[in-house]
């Protein structure tokens, strides 16, 4: 179910502007890789560019290859929005569908696919779903209640449990906990650590320590000053990046010196 | 203003506001006015709120007390006295057939013009490139500004002449639907064509409202939508459209609202009839209120007039009604609205 990314020469653009410059990077199957950096780095667009979400802003565009097991996703015969069903998203604020009750919100991606599904199925996804983003014997009693109901937390588990509904390869996080309490942040981070083992997952954190506790690999983005491009300066092991780092800039930011 | 900020400190940094040393005299005046100010706009705002209120009422009791003399004669004395209610052998037997057609007219024009509206309104808010969309945004809005008398005379010369040919071909191949039955009209004065113009002129004030309410749709459900491989219709109907749902149905009862009440287009189109009548093609079926008020009015006697004002009653009251049950078709499904 997981798959490795390859990323080569990416250049990111909205309209004029070079948002982001020359990355490349591989993305393991199966493991965590969190991007850090400073504000306006360019990690979360670089982010959106791994399911194509990027081009939605009007004049957004990219250069270069994003590979999915040898597959380049930006190729002409490919459809972003079956890109999208195949890398799933989990956004910096909670967004469930308002108008939704927590079963329909589990199951918005299989209804979009077209798929006729049974209520047995249905409900299994429900629970498997749910169960997967450990939220099930939260709301296991309210599944027909609305996804707004619930706490900042549980909403991003249930996003969570909507974008793995629909078994996607890989799963993106853009900074997934920036919104929630502590508590509520430590469950998604147990919770990344358990999907890791069916999903590629790429997270972008502002929180180093968090970055730290979850990843495998690390990746450091910065920019060398305000309407420059974003680069990725390296991308290496947590564990290295975080004790022994090649570049000196990486070091500075992680202990603090700067950003 | 200037007077308010403090002064430049050494290396001519203007501290923040609130680093400000505290300067008590100026301090408590600016509060106490501040105080008065919020306190003049909160009486202000809650005048204004009653006032509508007060309007209300006041139409109300204006309408009550008018219809009073033709509600309280006994029937057989209106009837006599009040020559052009023909047929009808009470007040209530003769507002029937206008209530049914006001409501048939409005109805008709509400089918009609919602779901262009909306298309309109989701192609100017998410299909449309940015310039495109403004420029059709004004051309609705235009429609809205042209005077009901012009809408009866285009309906009336042009438009009538022109559907005559559509209604007689609705007619011989759908005649067995009961709106399109009976003898179609040579004219084409019917209330197919009313209910066509006063779609076009509820189309702007729908069009307007529900633009505005896809705009505002949170970009969050909109890209979860699309991140879960939502192709753009898919993302309009699993975000944009159940946002939307209060305030489409707001929108479609402000149209409603004009529908009901239009007078002139109606009155220059319809040839009417006082009959509870589905038939929409043929001729002298249907009245709406506000047109046989305008109607009559002018040489109706007293005891006339006061009926007229009770029709004009019944009117109001049908208004008040479909805005209530719209507010309950709302609430209803308050929890999922997305306003907690």
């Amino acid at each position: 179910m997981a798959q490795r990314i390859d990323v080569k020469d990416l250049n990111i653009f909205y309209g004029d502007f070079r948002a982001v410059a020359d990355v490349g990077m591989a993305v393991e199957p199966r493991s965590v890789t969190a991007f850090i950096g400073p504000s306006g780095c360019g990690k979360s667009t670089f982010l959106r560019t791994l399911n194509r979400m990027h081009e939605v802003i009007p004049g957004a565009y990219v250069q270069g290859s994003v590979a999915m097991d040898g597959v380049d996703l930006y190729g002409s015969d490919i459809d972003p929005v079956a890109v999208r069903r195949q890398v799933g998203m989990v956004f910096q604020r909670p967004n469930p569908f308002p108008t939704m009750s927590i079963a329909e919100n589990v199951l918005a991606g299989i209804k979009l696919n077209n798929k006729r599904i049974s209520k047995g199925d249905a409900q299994d996804v429900v629970e498997a779903s749910l169960r997967g983003a450990n939220l099930w014997n939260e709301v296991k009693d309210r599944l027909n209640r609305p996804g707004s109901g619930l706490s900042g937390g549980q909403q991003q588990r249930l996003c969570i449990a909507r974008a793995i509904a629909v078994k996607p390869q890989v799963l993106l996080m853009d900074e997934p906990c920036s919104a929630l309490d502590p508590i509520s942040t430590l469950a998604i981070e147990d919770l990344i650590a358990e999907l890791k083992a069916d999903y590629t997952i790429v997270i972008v954190t502002h929180n180093m320590q968090q970055a730290a506790r979850v990843s495998d690999r690390t990746a450091f983005f910065n920019l060398a000053a305000t309407g420059e491009p974003g680069r990725l300066v390296e991308i290496d092991d947590t564990a290295t990046i975080f004790s022994s780092p090649r570049v000196q800039a990486t070091e500075d930011y992680i202990s603090g010196r700067f950003g | 203003m200037t007077s308010t900020q403090s002064p430049p400190t050494q290396d001519g940094v203007r501290p923040a506001e609130d680093a400000a040393p505290p300067r008590p005299g100026r301090r408590r005046r600016t509060r106490a006015a501040d105080k008065g100010a919020s306190r003049l706009f909160r009486w202000t705002a809650t005048g204004a709120g009653a006032l509508i209120l007060v309007v209300l009422v006041a139409v109300a009791a204006f309408l009550v007390l008018r219809a009073w003399p033709a509600l309280t004669t006994p029937a057989a004395e209106l009837t006599e006295e009040v020559s052009w209610m023909g047929e009808a052998t009470s007040l209530l037997d003769f507002v029937g057939p206008l209530i049914f057609g006001t409501v048939l007219a409005a109805a008709l024009a509400l089918v009609i013009a919602t779901p262009i509206a909306l298309g309109i309104a989701l192609f100017t808010s998410h299909y449309a490139p940015r310039r495109l969309a403004s420029g059709l945004g004004y051309l609705v809005d235009l429609l809205a500004a042209i005077p009901s008398v012009v809408y009866g005379l285009w309906g009336g010369l042009v438009l009538a002449p022109m559907v005559k040919p559509i209604w007689a071909w609705l007619n011989e191949y759908l005649g067995f639907i009961p709106f399109f039955a009976g003898t179609v009209s040579p004219t084409a004065r019917v209330l197919m064509t009313v209910g066509l113009v006063l779609a076009v002129m509820i189309l702007p004030i729908i069009t307007a409202v529900s633009r505005e309410v896809f705009l505002q749709t949170p970009r969050l459900h909109e890209e979860a939508a699309l991140a879960l491989g939502a192709t753009r219709w898919e993302m309009i109907r699993v975000a944009v459209l159940p946002f939307a749902r209060s305030g489409i149905v707001s929108a479609s009862m402000l149209g409603l609202g004009r529908a009901l009440g239009e007078t002139m287009a109606v009155l220059m189109i319809l040839s009417p009839g006082f009959l509870y009548s589905f038939q929409l093609l043929e001729a002298g079926q249907q009245q709406t209120i506000a047109a046989n008020i305008a109607a009559q009015f002018p040489e109706a006697n007293p005891l006339g007039v006061s009926a007229l004002i009770a029709t004009g009653l019944a009117l109001f009251v049908i208004t008040l009604v479909v805005n209530m049950a719209a507010r309950a078709i709302v609430a209803r499904r308050k929890d999922f609205s997305g306003a907690n």
